[in-house]
Protein backbone atom coordinates (compact mmCIF):
# COMPACT_ATOMS: atom_id res chain seq x y z
CA UNK A 1 0.00 0.00 0.00
CA UNK A 2 2.65 2.51 0.86
CA UNK A 3 3.75 1.84 -3.23
CA UNK A 4 0.49 3.77 -4.23
CA UNK A 5 1.82 7.46 -4.40
CA UNK A 6 5.20 6.55 -6.02
CA UNK A 7 2.63 4.22 -8.54
CA UNK A 8 0.77 7.05 -9.37
CA UNK A 9 3.74 9.01 -9.72
CA UNK A 10 5.67 7.17 -12.17
CA UNK A 11 2.81 6.28 -14.37
CA UNK A 12 1.98 9.68 -14.58
CA UNK A 13 5.17 10.54 -15.63
CA UNK A 14 5.70 7.42 -18.08
CA UNK A 15 2.11 8.65 -19.56
CA UNK A 16 3.43 11.92 -20.84
CA UNK A 17 5.90 10.02 -23.10
CA UNK A 18 4.33 8.08 -24.84
CA UNK A 19 4.12 9.88 -28.39
CA UNK A 20 3.28 7.78 -30.74
CA UNK A 21 2.73 5.02 -28.74
CA UNK A 22 3.12 3.07 -25.53
CA UNK A 23 6.93 1.72 -27.22
CA UNK A 24 8.64 5.26 -26.67
CA UNK A 25 8.07 5.11 -23.06
CA UNK A 26 9.31 1.56 -22.58
CA UNK A 27 13.04 2.24 -21.49
CA UNK A 28 11.90 4.73 -19.26
CA UNK A 29 9.43 2.74 -17.96
CA UNK A 30 12.80 -0.23 -17.35
CA UNK A 31 14.48 2.47 -15.51
CA UNK A 32 11.67 3.40 -13.29
CA UNK A 33 10.03 -0.11 -12.39
CA UNK A 34 13.43 -2.28 -12.26
CA UNK A 35 16.28 0.28 -11.41
CA UNK A 36 14.61 3.13 -9.45
CA UNK A 37 11.65 1.45 -7.83
CA UNK A 38 12.72 -1.90 -8.11
CA UNK A 39 9.07 -3.81 -8.58
CA UNK A 40 9.70 -5.61 -11.17
CA UNK A 41 13.14 -8.00 -12.79
CA UNK A 42 14.01 -6.83 -16.04
CA UNK A 43 12.59 -10.36 -17.15
CA UNK A 44 9.18 -9.79 -14.91
CA UNK A 45 8.72 -6.13 -16.82
CA UNK A 46 9.15 -8.30 -20.37
CA UNK A 47 6.68 -10.73 -19.17
CA UNK A 48 4.01 -8.21 -17.57
CA UNK A 49 4.59 -6.27 -21.14
CA UNK A 50 4.69 -9.13 -23.39
CA UNK A 51 1.11 -10.40 -21.51
CA UNK A 52 0.06 -6.92 -22.57
CA UNK A 53 0.15 -8.01 -26.35
CA UNK A 54 -2.01 -10.97 -25.61
CA UNK A 55 -4.83 -8.50 -24.21
CA UNK A 56 -7.59 -7.08 -26.00
CA UNK A 57 -7.77 -3.35 -26.36
CA UNK A 58 -4.91 -1.02 -25.58
CA UNK A 59 -1.66 -3.24 -24.94
CA UNK A 60 -0.46 -0.37 -22.49
CA UNK A 61 -3.24 -1.62 -20.00
CA UNK A 62 0.12 -3.76 -18.81
CA UNK A 63 0.66 -0.83 -16.40
CA UNK A 64 -2.58 -2.65 -14.70
CA UNK A 65 -0.47 -6.06 -13.66
CA UNK A 66 2.93 -3.87 -12.73
CA UNK A 67 0.38 -2.06 -10.34
CA UNK A 68 -1.62 -5.42 -9.31
CA UNK A 69 1.45 -6.92 -8.81
CA UNK A 70 3.19 -4.44 -6.49
CA UNK A 71 -0.34 -3.13 -4.54
CA UNK A 72 -2.91 -5.65 -5.19
CA UNK A 73 -6.31 -4.33 -7.10
CA UNK A 74 -5.62 -0.70 -5.73
CA UNK A 75 -2.47 -0.66 -7.51
CA UNK A 76 -3.91 -1.70 -10.64
CA UNK A 77 -6.59 1.20 -10.22
CA UNK A 78 -4.53 3.99 -9.34
CA UNK A 79 -1.78 2.98 -12.44
CA UNK A 80 -4.85 3.05 -15.29
CA UNK A 81 -6.19 5.91 -13.80
CA UNK A 82 -2.49 8.09 -13.56
CA UNK A 83 -1.44 6.53 -16.72
CA UNK A 84 -5.06 7.28 -19.17
CA UNK A 85 -6.25 10.16 -17.42
CA UNK A 86 -3.81 13.20 -17.26
CA UNK A 87 -3.36 12.64 -20.91
CA UNK A 88 -6.76 12.09 -21.19
CA UNK A 89 -7.39 15.43 -20.20
CA UNK A 90 -4.93 17.25 -22.77
CA UNK A 91 -6.20 15.01 -25.36
CA UNK A 92 -9.61 16.61 -25.11
CA UNK A 93 -8.55 20.19 -24.61
CA UNK A 94 -6.58 20.09 -27.49
CA UNK A 95 -9.10 18.45 -29.79
CA UNK A 96 -11.46 20.88 -28.86
CA UNK A 97 -8.76 23.63 -29.78
CA UNK A 98 -7.67 21.92 -32.74
CA UNK A 99 -9.89 24.06 -35.33
CA UNK A 100 -8.55 27.09 -33.88
CA UNK A 101 -5.43 25.79 -34.34
CA UNK A 102 -5.46 25.31 -37.80
CA UNK A 103 -4.68 29.15 -38.75
CA UNK A 104 -1.19 28.32 -36.03
CA UNK A 105 1.30 27.79 -38.70
CA UNK A 106 3.48 25.74 -35.55
CA UNK A 107 0.84 23.36 -35.78
CA UNK A 108 1.64 21.66 -38.99
CA UNK A 109 5.30 22.05 -37.76
CA UNK A 110 4.62 19.73 -34.57
CA UNK A 111 3.18 17.46 -36.45
CA UNK A 112 5.47 16.53 -39.37
CA UNK A 113 8.62 17.34 -36.69
CA UNK A 114 7.19 14.49 -34.16
CA UNK A 115 6.40 11.71 -36.25
CA UNK A 116 10.25 10.50 -37.06
CA UNK A 117 11.05 11.40 -33.62
CA UNK A 118 7.83 9.34 -32.31
CA UNK A 119 9.37 6.37 -34.97
CA UNK A 120 12.93 6.99 -33.36
CA UNK A 121 11.78 6.54 -29.88
CA UNK A 122 9.74 3.44 -30.71
CA UNK A 123 12.37 1.61 -31.96
CA UNK A 124 14.99 2.21 -29.29
CA UNK A 125 11.99 1.21 -26.89
CA UNK A 126 11.86 -1.96 -29.38
CA UNK A 127 15.68 -2.15 -29.06
CA UNK A 128 15.76 -2.23 -25.22
CA UNK A 129 12.92 -4.82 -25.17
CA UNK A 130 14.54 -7.11 -27.28
CA UNK A 131 17.39 -7.34 -25.85
CA UNK A 132 15.71 -8.87 -22.99
CA UNK A 133 12.95 -10.65 -24.64
CA UNK A 134 15.32 -12.11 -27.56
CA UNK A 135 17.56 -14.62 -25.92
CA UNK A 136 19.15 -17.18 -28.32
CA UNK A 137 18.62 -18.99 -31.79
CA UNK A 138 14.88 -20.28 -30.59
CA UNK A 139 13.79 -16.23 -29.41
CA UNK A 140 15.53 -15.04 -32.63
CA UNK A 141 13.51 -17.05 -34.84
CA UNK A 142 9.89 -16.49 -33.63
CA UNK A 143 10.42 -12.77 -33.52
CA UNK A 144 11.86 -13.20 -36.94
CA UNK A 145 9.04 -15.32 -38.27
CA UNK A 146 6.56 -13.06 -36.04
CA UNK A 147 7.62 -10.01 -38.54
CA UNK A 148 7.74 -11.27 -41.54
CA UNK A 149 4.07 -12.60 -41.11
CA UNK A 150 2.40 -9.26 -40.00
CA UNK A 151 4.14 -7.74 -42.73
CA UNK A 152 3.16 -9.75 -45.52
CA UNK A 153 -0.06 -11.48 -44.38
CA UNK A 154 -3.45 -10.95 -43.31
CA UNK A 155 -3.47 -13.12 -40.30
CA UNK A 156 -4.11 -11.87 -37.04
CA UNK A 157 -0.90 -11.33 -34.92
CA UNK A 158 -2.89 -12.82 -32.23
CA UNK A 159 -2.30 -15.99 -33.81
CA UNK A 160 1.61 -15.83 -33.58
CA UNK A 161 1.59 -13.81 -29.98
CA UNK A 162 -0.05 -17.39 -28.49
CA UNK A 163 1.92 -19.69 -31.12
CA UNK A 164 4.81 -18.28 -29.49
CA UNK A 165 3.40 -19.43 -26.22
CA UNK A 166 2.74 -22.90 -27.25
CA UNK A 167 6.87 -23.08 -28.35
CA UNK A 168 8.25 -21.00 -25.39
CA UNK A 169 5.59 -23.41 -23.17
CA UNK A 170 7.66 -26.44 -24.50
CA UNK A 171 10.95 -25.26 -25.58
CA UNK A 172 12.45 -22.59 -23.58
CA UNK A 173 11.80 -24.11 -20.17
CA UNK B 1 -26.66 -5.66 -35.98
CA UNK B 2 -29.55 -2.88 -36.84
CA UNK B 3 -27.62 -0.82 -38.64
CA UNK B 4 -27.85 -2.39 -41.87
CA UNK B 5 -30.26 -0.30 -43.38
CA UNK B 6 -28.41 2.99 -42.00
CA UNK B 7 -28.02 5.57 -44.62
CA UNK B 8 -24.54 5.88 -46.89
CA UNK B 9 -23.34 9.52 -45.84
CA UNK B 10 -22.49 10.42 -41.89
CA UNK B 11 -25.75 11.23 -39.35
CA UNK B 12 -26.55 14.48 -39.90
CA UNK B 13 -25.86 15.20 -36.29
CA UNK B 14 -24.47 13.24 -34.05
CA UNK B 15 -26.02 14.64 -30.77
CA UNK B 16 -28.61 11.24 -31.15
CA UNK B 17 -26.68 8.75 -30.16
CA UNK B 18 -26.75 7.69 -26.72
CA UNK B 19 -24.31 7.31 -24.28
CA UNK B 20 -25.26 3.67 -23.52
CA UNK B 21 -24.52 3.19 -27.37
CA UNK B 22 -21.26 4.68 -26.85
CA UNK B 23 -20.48 2.75 -24.06
CA UNK B 24 -21.48 -0.62 -25.70
CA UNK B 25 -19.35 0.31 -29.20
CA UNK B 26 -16.19 1.09 -27.48
CA UNK B 27 -16.85 -1.75 -24.95
CA UNK B 28 -17.34 -4.15 -27.73
CA UNK B 29 -14.32 -3.04 -29.63
CA UNK B 30 -12.48 -2.85 -25.98
CA UNK B 31 -12.89 -6.42 -26.10
CA UNK B 32 -12.46 -7.65 -29.41
CA UNK B 33 -9.06 -5.83 -30.96
CA UNK B 34 -6.69 -8.49 -30.43
CA UNK B 35 -3.26 -8.14 -32.06
CA UNK B 36 -2.72 -4.65 -31.77
CA UNK B 37 -3.63 -2.14 -34.26
CA UNK B 38 -6.96 -1.06 -32.30
CA UNK B 39 -7.01 2.24 -34.71
CA UNK B 40 -8.02 -0.40 -37.56
CA UNK B 41 -10.52 -1.59 -35.32
CA UNK B 42 -12.17 1.77 -34.50
CA UNK B 43 -12.45 2.62 -38.06
CA UNK B 44 -14.06 -0.36 -38.59
CA UNK B 45 -17.15 -0.06 -36.07
CA UNK B 46 -16.87 4.11 -36.20
CA UNK B 47 -16.47 4.51 -39.95
CA UNK B 48 -17.53 1.50 -41.44
CA UNK B 49 -20.11 -0.13 -38.74
CA UNK B 50 -21.79 3.20 -37.25
CA UNK B 51 -21.47 5.52 -39.28
CA UNK B 52 -20.80 8.34 -36.73
CA UNK B 53 -18.16 9.52 -38.77
CA UNK B 54 -16.48 9.52 -42.39
CA UNK B 55 -13.02 8.72 -43.22
CA UNK B 56 -12.11 12.57 -43.26
CA UNK B 57 -13.25 13.40 -40.04
CA UNK B 58 -11.87 9.66 -38.68
CA UNK B 59 -7.98 10.48 -40.35
CA UNK B 60 -7.89 14.29 -38.44
CA UNK B 61 -9.04 12.42 -35.33
CA UNK B 62 -6.29 10.00 -35.59
CA UNK B 63 -3.73 12.29 -36.87
CA UNK B 64 -4.43 14.51 -33.45
CA UNK B 65 -3.92 11.61 -31.70
CA UNK B 66 -0.38 10.89 -33.08
CA UNK B 67 0.83 14.10 -32.19
CA UNK B 68 -0.23 13.80 -28.44
CA UNK B 69 1.07 11.54 -25.54
CA UNK B 70 -1.04 9.17 -24.66
CA UNK B 71 -2.36 6.27 -26.61
CA UNK B 72 -4.08 6.28 -29.70
CA UNK B 73 -6.32 3.97 -29.51
CA UNK B 74 -7.30 6.17 -26.08
CA UNK B 75 -6.84 8.96 -27.80
CA UNK B 76 -9.18 8.36 -30.52
CA UNK B 77 -11.72 7.67 -27.99
CA UNK B 78 -11.84 10.37 -26.40
CA UNK B 79 -11.47 12.71 -28.88
CA UNK B 80 -14.66 10.42 -30.80
CA UNK B 81 -16.66 10.27 -27.77
CA UNK B 82 -16.14 13.94 -27.46
CA UNK B 83 -17.22 15.05 -30.86
CA UNK B 84 -20.66 12.48 -30.46
CA UNK B 85 -21.42 13.44 -26.97
CA UNK B 86 -19.19 16.27 -25.33
CA UNK B 87 -17.73 15.16 -21.99
CA UNK B 88 -19.77 12.62 -20.96
CA UNK B 89 -19.02 11.13 -24.45
CA UNK B 90 -14.98 11.09 -24.25
CA UNK B 91 -15.11 9.61 -20.62
CA UNK B 92 -17.77 6.91 -21.40
CA UNK B 93 -15.88 6.27 -24.69
CA UNK B 94 -12.99 6.16 -22.67
CA UNK B 95 -13.65 4.07 -19.60
CA UNK B 96 -15.31 1.53 -22.40
CA UNK B 97 -12.29 1.03 -24.48
CA UNK B 98 -9.96 0.15 -21.10
CA UNK B 99 -12.35 -1.90 -19.27
CA UNK B 100 -12.27 -4.78 -20.69
CA UNK B 101 -8.22 -4.77 -20.66
CA UNK B 102 -7.69 -3.65 -17.83
CA UNK B 103 -10.01 -6.92 -15.76
CA UNK B 104 -7.79 -9.00 -18.23
CA UNK B 105 -4.65 -7.12 -16.93
CA UNK B 106 -5.80 -7.70 -13.41
CA UNK B 107 -6.50 -11.33 -13.92
CA UNK B 108 -3.33 -11.65 -15.63
CA UNK B 109 -1.47 -9.85 -12.73
CA UNK B 110 -3.73 -12.33 -9.64
CA UNK B 111 -2.13 -15.47 -11.99
CA UNK B 112 1.41 -13.91 -12.23
CA UNK B 113 1.25 -12.76 -8.79
CA UNK B 114 0.75 -16.70 -7.38
CA UNK B 115 4.06 -18.08 -5.95
CA UNK B 116 5.40 -20.21 -8.20
CA UNK B 117 3.66 -19.12 -11.07
CA UNK B 118 6.24 -16.93 -12.38
CA UNK B 119 8.55 -19.96 -12.61
CA UNK B 120 5.63 -22.06 -14.62
CA UNK B 121 4.38 -19.48 -16.81
CA UNK B 122 7.86 -17.83 -17.58
CA UNK B 123 8.76 -20.19 -20.45
CA UNK B 124 5.61 -19.65 -22.16
CA UNK B 125 5.85 -15.78 -21.23
CA UNK B 126 9.46 -16.11 -22.86
CA UNK B 127 7.82 -17.34 -26.13
CA UNK B 128 5.35 -14.83 -26.38
CA UNK B 129 7.97 -11.77 -25.51
CA UNK B 130 10.01 -13.32 -28.68
CA UNK B 131 6.98 -12.76 -30.77
CA UNK B 132 5.65 -9.67 -29.54
CA UNK B 133 8.87 -8.20 -30.52
CA UNK B 134 8.60 -9.34 -34.52
CA UNK B 135 4.92 -8.13 -33.60
CA UNK B 136 6.21 -4.82 -32.50
CA UNK B 137 8.94 -4.81 -35.40
CA UNK B 138 6.80 -5.19 -37.67
CA UNK B 139 4.25 -2.37 -36.33
CA UNK B 140 6.92 0.27 -36.37
CA UNK B 141 8.20 -1.14 -40.40
CA UNK B 142 4.91 -0.65 -41.42
CA UNK B 143 4.48 3.11 -39.74
CA UNK B 144 8.23 3.95 -40.85
CA UNK B 145 7.54 2.72 -44.43
CA UNK B 146 4.44 4.79 -45.25
CA UNK B 147 5.60 7.98 -43.07
CA UNK B 148 9.12 8.38 -42.67
CA UNK B 149 10.69 10.80 -46.25
CA UNK B 150 13.75 12.66 -46.33
CA UNK B 151 17.09 12.86 -45.03
CA UNK B 152 16.57 14.61 -41.77
CA UNK B 153 13.55 11.85 -40.90
CA UNK B 154 16.21 9.46 -41.35
CA UNK B 155 18.46 11.74 -39.00
CA UNK B 156 16.17 12.18 -36.42
CA UNK B 157 15.12 8.54 -36.17
CA UNK B 158 18.33 7.43 -35.79
CA UNK B 159 19.11 10.69 -33.29
CA UNK B 160 16.61 9.01 -31.02
CA UNK B 161 17.58 5.84 -31.35
CA UNK B 162 21.12 6.74 -30.76
CA UNK B 163 20.52 9.22 -28.21
CA UNK B 164 18.66 6.34 -26.32
CA UNK B 165 20.49 3.34 -26.51
CA UNK B 166 24.04 4.46 -27.04
CA UNK B 167 24.23 7.88 -25.05
CA UNK B 168 22.21 6.24 -22.48
CA UNK B 169 20.48 9.67 -22.46
CA UNK B 170 17.11 8.86 -21.10
CA UNK B 171 13.91 9.38 -22.66
CA UNK B 172 12.77 12.74 -21.59
CA UNK B 173 15.77 14.35 -22.62
CA UNK B 174 16.02 12.42 -26.35
CA UNK B 175 12.44 13.66 -26.78
CA UNK B 176 12.50 17.49 -25.63
CA UNK B 177 15.76 17.90 -27.76
CA UNK B 178 15.62 15.98 -30.61
CA UNK B 179 11.61 16.61 -30.55
CA UNK B 180 12.31 20.35 -30.77
CA UNK B 181 15.27 19.93 -33.33
CA UNK B 182 12.66 18.05 -35.83
CA UNK B 183 10.28 20.79 -35.11
CA UNK B 184 12.53 23.77 -36.02
CA UNK B 185 13.34 21.90 -38.67
CA UNK B 186 10.26 21.77 -40.33
CA UNK B 187 8.91 25.17 -38.80
CA UNK B 188 6.73 26.98 -40.95
CA UNK B 189 8.44 28.37 -43.96
CA UNK B 190 6.10 30.13 -45.88
CA UNK B 191 5.00 33.97 -45.22
CA UNK B 192 1.13 33.48 -43.77
CA UNK B 193 -1.37 33.06 -46.59
CA UNK B 194 -4.88 32.15 -46.44
CA UNK B 195 -5.64 28.99 -44.41
CA UNK B 196 -5.89 26.01 -46.05
CA UNK B 197 -9.15 23.98 -46.15
CA UNK B 198 -9.32 20.86 -44.03
CA UNK B 199 -10.07 18.39 -46.85
CA UNK B 200 -6.24 20.04 -48.67
CA UNK B 201 -4.94 19.72 -45.14
CA UNK B 202 -6.28 16.21 -44.97
CA UNK B 203 -5.11 15.02 -48.37
CA UNK B 204 -1.72 16.53 -47.80
CA UNK B 205 -1.21 14.06 -44.63
CA UNK B 206 -1.63 10.82 -47.33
Amino acid sequence: MDQIPALIRVFGYLSFLTIGGGMAAFPEMKVQIVDVHHWLSAEELTHVYSTGQMSPGPNMMMVAEVGQLVSRFPGALVCALAFFVPTGFLTFGVGRAWKKLEKWPWRASIQRGLGPVAIGLAVAGLITFGKTAVTGWLTFALGLITFFAVVYTKLNPVLFILGGAVVGYFALR
Amino acid sequence: MSEAAAPSAPRESKRDVSLLEIFGEFLLIGATSFGGGVVAYLRDGLVRKKRWFDDVEFLELTSISNTLPGLNATNIAILAGDRLRGFAGAATALVAICLPAFLFMVVAGIIYGQPGARHSSGAALRGVAAAATGLLAATWFKIGKKSLSGFYDAVFVLAAVMGINYFKLGVPTVLIVVGALAIIAYRPRRTPQPAETEDEWIRSLH
